[in-house]
């Protein structure tokens, strides 16, 4: 019994002890203590290995409540823009067709999927846009795209009056960071996440007269 | 997306049941629905036979040491389950650790049951002593039912997991760029038809970690906090969090205390 006491005691003192320590450690501590606890706490699983925790400096900049500093947005912004590669031939345009189940397909890059190549993922268009007005389950994290091509005066893609606005869109596909720095949109190009062809599908789907999304 | 279909069959039954086939049904949010889908199964939440089953479990001698939990100290003393709950994750003098109820009830069932804590933590779930936890945690997050989250921050190294939470809530990584924030960080926000808690603040009773564990209607199981979070890795295209990792406790830490003052509807019915 006494020893259970003096047992309580010593560990009572202990614990005063390392919680005395404890008490302090600075941000810059703390951000340390986080990417060891980060680093340990996961493990490879298929397709989805710790490599995905290795920051860019996008990233790290972009992993607090608040938003970088202007300069720091702007670079990230420059070097985003930087990556862009423009598509072969100056093709822009692909099928809508093609581009709405890429918009509606929301596979792609976890650890239950077995290939991280642009053909085993969708776009995920839907999870955060509304699109084609018909699909009524859309989500609202980024804004609205209904009539994308046709509210910014779209009417035949290869209008070099087009131009602007259809070198925007492709840039902000392949990295969104190029226009908003901590922009919460995946860089579908610059990651790898669709491949070229895919890309100009999307677009057709945003930008082509024809597409639904432009009625 | 695989709560479409579920979605639909919700609204089907609440539409059949309730309401006539106007513009007002459709523009119901998935929460209303969810909500009203829970107010008809009141009295019949599958949660409540892994209830049963965990409160069995508790007071059932088990493991290499035939011992019963019903010595487990969950943070308000030995055998005291009610509120428990509702006061975790929180810090453990014994293990020296801030300890969540998963990781909690794996060191008791080591401790006092005599099982290998790591084997069940590589475990999958649902899967061996896994599907224990499940069952276990069910029973004991009910105990709390109607509680409000009262987790303790007393503890230097309950305000240091806090600030560690904090940070792995807002770290952003993987292909997608993806960090907790980015869809939790906002109010208002949906993927697809699903309501997106935000969580860096309360956001309300029975809503985001007062609402697990929660049986998911959509497989038909029983998740745990720790399924949860594991599942919303996933999502963010992340590699595999360990079951009861610090990472996974330093952000139960950061929602729990978010959401002091908030109503524990845990177990909770989910899409």
């Amino acid at each position: 019994m006494q020893n259970t006491h003096r047992l309580a005691a010593a560990a009572l003192f202990v614990a005063v002890i390392v919680a005395g320590c404890a008490s302090t450690p600075s941000p810059a501590e703390l951000d340390q203590q986080a990417q060891a606890m980060i680093r340990a706490s996961f493990r490879d699983q298929g397709i989805a290995t710790v490599v995905r925790l290795t920051q860019d400096q996008g990233q790290q900049a972009c992993s607090a409540p608040t938003t970088p500093p202007d300069a720091v947005a702007r670079q990230i912004e420059a070097d985003a823009m930087a990556t862009v590669r423009w598509p072969q031939g100056g093709q822009y345009i692909g099928d809508w067709r093609v581009g709405e189940a890429l918009a509606q397909n929301g596979r792609g890059m976890t650890w239950t999927d077995r290939s991280a190549a642009p053909s085993a993922n969708g776009a995920q268009c839907y999870n955060c846009h509304q699109i084609d007005k018909k699909e009524i389950s859309f989500g609202t994290i980024g804004p609205s795209l209904w009539n994308y091509g046709k509210l910014r005066g779209v009417k035949d893609v290869a209008d070099p009056a087009s131009a602007a606005i259809v070198q925007y869109t492709w840039a902000k596909l392949w990295n969104s960071k190029a226009y908003a720095a901590c922009s919460n949109m995946p860089r579908f190009g610059h990651a790898k996440l669709l491949d070229e062809q895919q890309l100009r599908d999307v677009m057709a789907l945003l930008l082509d007269p024809k597409s639904p999304v432009n009625q | 997306m695989s709560l479409t279909p579920w979605i639909a069959a919700t609204l089907a039954v609440a539409l059949a049941l309730a309401m006539p086939a106007s513009a007002v049904a459709q523009q119901k949010t998935t929460a209303q629905s969810i909500a009203e889908y829970r107010q008809m199964l009141e009295d019949g939440n599958p949660a409540e036979l892994f209830e049963a089953k965990g409160e069995d479990l508790w007071k059932t001698p088990r493991g290499p040491k035939k011992a019963t939990l019903q010595a487990c100290d969950l943070g308000l003393g030995p055998g005291v389950v009610k509120g428990a709950w509702v006061q975790l994750p929180r810090f453990f003098s014994d293990t020296g650790r801030v300890q969540d109820l998963e990781s909690r009830l794996l060191t008791c069932m080591q401790n006092l049951q005599g099982f290998n804590a790591a084997e069940i933590a590589k475990t999958g779930f649902d899967k061996g002593e896994q599907a224990t936890l499940a069952a276990l945690s069910a029973w004991i997050s009910a105990q709390s039912k109607g509680q409000k989250m009262a987790l303790p921050q007393a503890h230097a190294d309950e305000r240091r997991f806090y600030e560690l939470g904090k940070r792995a809530f807002f770290f952003r990584g993987g292909p997608m760029d993806f960090s907790c924030a980015s869809c939790h960080g906002e109010d208002d926000r949906r993927i697809r038809l699903q309501d997106l808690p935000n969580l860096t603040k309360n956001p309300g009773d029975g809503i985001g970690f007062a609402a697990w564990p929660a049986y998911r209607v959509s497989s038909g199981e029983m998740w745990s906090m720790q399924r949860r979070l594991n599942d919303c890795f996933r999502q963010q295209r992340f590699p595999y969090p360990g079951f009861a990792s610090d990472v996974t406790i330093a952000l139960g830490v950061y929602m729990g205390v978010n959401a002091r003052g908030a109503e524990s509807i845990a177990p909770a019915l989910k899409r």
